[in-house]
């Protein structure tokens, strides 16, 4: 395991892999560009009161969950002066000339064939506790315990509720031996890339995965009957069911906020549409008309609007549609390729794919909604499907890179960047999931 | 069919190659004509590449004798048509192959057809798509003007999820997986 901590003035060059302990399908992380105005904070190994060596290194986790977010810089292990795993034990000066602003320390025990997990939360400059707390676990459940403290710590520090708890869903396509196949697969990880699994395995090609606001289901595409076809499938039971057949596209598959309907493009009326699936009543509302392209639909936050990609001005922009009078307006206008745009969860901004006017490059863009004002957040050259984080504060999307295709997340003030390659095959199509708990 | 669904470079080349014979044009190198003018690419670099291993200039020369042989009603060899950058109008150079494919299926009213939609790797996946069956939409629309009965065809897209060139990096490259193909 190769782990090097960032150095505050150094942007580039940051390598860290967190070797799999699963299967090959995990994704490793790769932190590209680091952040200069991080905060400072110490996490102390996490003291073992118990038999045999525990699965996980919790403190670990933590630094690597919260160094990730481009907020925080963990100071490195090799610098800790004391190992503190109680209050009693925390001498303030020692973190202060360590230039940490915020200590975390904690322990854990066994009993009776369950872990307690004891963590504490400290604020160097004010000498002061600020949180505290004991959660317990059994032993498989030490990671989602550790991505639930990381969460309960970075809501502490920023206000804002941390994403470490949250899921990814993405597909990777694999070209099998010396042949012109390929196997599709549905995955679903950890937010970090971690404890990956198959749940669904196609020889045709999967796309445009979609969590229900719940976090209970996914829609998709599906080739498997040689056209298009949207599916809704069962995270926890695998179970799942057809539910679009029309003729020509079956595409770009869109829960509701209050995951009732499902917005969708079709083109069984002539030219891609988007439409709404009323999912209880299996009803379905057409909203465009227009006999150019419609497609990729993303709803507000408050489910009065969708926006969607059309290629009515001739090449593709975004517009926004108001459900309630039928409303359509154009709000890209920079740039000669604007599409797949997905809302902020706050609605201020959306995320789309950009090219400037006579550029290459496709980025990962920010397009604020108020003020048309345009942000370019990524500069490799053929990006696709933002995706963003349940809290705003990340974007995940797929790249090419050295002729692989990988996962990329940015930050959405662009300060971190980090990568998720698989080891095997193409990585494409992420969907970050909603809050799980 | 197969050969065309995942066709090799040079499998392209030598079609290329014929089609090169039989129109004479630079038309019909499957070209962007919103990056590149027309003097960038000649079809001759194709069919050189072709003519290099000696198979595949054989190939090409027989596919031309079959394509001199051919009368009307027989199915005709160009299967793939080729559009521009993110355009589903279909490129002057063509008419004489969708005519022949038009003629094709008039005259065998049992044959059927699934015209398959393909983009390049670039833009989002669903925006593709939607191009993709655009151009199968399009060569289906030109087919009925033709008198084609529309139960002899579908329009099936896959977007940029099956191209010829994997991480296509030329304009050419690019180009090639931009294109219609005809699956009988």
């Amino acid at each position: 395991m190769i782990f090097k901590f960032l150095k505050p003035v150094h942007l580039l060059l940051l390598i860290l892999l967190l070797v799999s302990l699963q299967a090959h399908a995990n994704l490793t992380i790769r932190i590209t560009q680091g952040s200069d105005q991080a905060t400072p904070i110490a996490v102390v190994p996490f003291a073992w009161q118990g038999s045999g060596a525990l699965p996980e290194d919790v403190g670990r986790i933590l630094a690597d969950n919260l160094e990730r977010t481009g907020l925080f810089a963990p100071v490195p292990r090799e610098n800790l002066v004391s190992l503190p795993s109680r209050g009693s034990e925390v001498i303030y000066r020692d973190w202060r000339l360590l230039n940490a602003n915020y200590l975390v320390i904690g322990s854990i025990q066994e009993q009776d064939g369950r872990l307690r997990i004891a963590y504490e939360l400290f604020d160097v400059i004010s000498q002061e506790r600020i949180l505290g707390e004991t959660v317990t676990a059994r032993p498989e459940q030490l990671r989602s315990r550790a991505h639930f403290i990381s969460d309960r710590i970075y809501e502490k520090l920023t206000d804002q509720k941390g994403i470490f708890s949250t899921r990814l869903a993405y597909v990777t396509a694999e070209q099998l031996d010396g042949r012109a196949e390929y196997r599709y697969r549905l995955h679903i990880s950890d937010a970090d890339g971690q404890r990956s699994r198959t749940i669904l395995t196609s020889r045709e090609p999967i796309l445009s995965p979609d969590w229900s606001p719940d976090g209970s289901k996914l829609a998709y595409v599906s080739f498997e009957r040689g056209r298009p076809a949207i599916f809704i499938q069962e995270v926890a039971t695998g179970e799942r069911y057809q539910l679009t057949n029309f003729r020509g596209l079956n595409s770009s598959p869109a829960w509701s906020p209050d995951g009732t309907r499902l917005a969708m493009t079709l083109s069984r009326d002539g030219s891609p549409e988007i439409y709404i699936y009323h999912l209880e009543q299996r009803r379905l509302t057409r909203v465009t008309h227009h006999y150019a392209i419609d497609t990729e639909p993303s709803w507000s936050p408050d489910g009065k609007n969708l926006i969607f990609t059309s290629s009515r001005s001739g090449g593709p922009q975004i517009y926004k549609v108001n459900l309630q009078s039928g409303q359509i307006k154009r709000v890209s206008f920079e740039g000669n390729y604007n599409a797949r745009a997905r809302y902020s969860p706050d609605g201020s901004e959306v995320f789309m794919i950009h090219r400037e006017s006579g550029g290459g490059l496709f980025s990962v863009a920010a397009l604020n909604m108020e003020t048309g004002r345009l942000r370019t957040l990524t500069t490799s050259p053929l990006d696709e499907s933002p995706s963003v984080a349940p809290n705003g504060s990340m974007v995940v999307y797929a790249l090419m890179q050295d002729d692989q295709g990988i996962l990329g997340v940015v930050s959405t003030d662009g300060r971190i960047r980090y990568e998720l390659p698989a080891e095997r095959g193409d990585v494409r199509e992420p969907a970050w999931s909603p809050f799980l708990n | 069919m197969d050969l065309m669904k995942y066709s090799k470079p040079f499998a392209l080349a030598a079609i290329l190659a014929l089609v090169a014979g039989c129109g004479g044009g630079a038309a019909t190198q499957p070209g962007d004509e919103d990056e590149v003018t027309a003097d960038e690419v000649h079809v001759s670099d194709d069919a050189e590449a072709a003519a290099a291993g000696d198979e595949d200039a054989a190939r090409a020369e027989a596919m031309e004798d079959e394509a001199a042989a051919r009368d009307a009603v027989q199915r005709p060899e160009v299967m793939t048509i080729y559009f521009d950058f993110d355009k589903s109008n279909i490129r002057s150079e063509f008419y004489d192959d969708l005519n022949a494919h038009a003629a094709y299926l008039q005259a065998n009213p049992d044959a059927r057809v699934v015209l398959e939609g393909h983009t390049d790797e670039r833009g989002t996946r669903e925006y593709n798509m939607a191009l993709g069956e655009r151009r199968g939409n399009s060569v289906q629309r030109y087919l009925s003007l033709q008198g084609v009965s529309g139960d002899q065809m579908e329009v099936v897209s896959y977007g940029e999820e099956r191209p010829v060139v994997r991480n296509a990096q030329t304009r050419e490259d690019h180009a090639k997986n931009r294109r219609v193909e005809f699956i009988y």
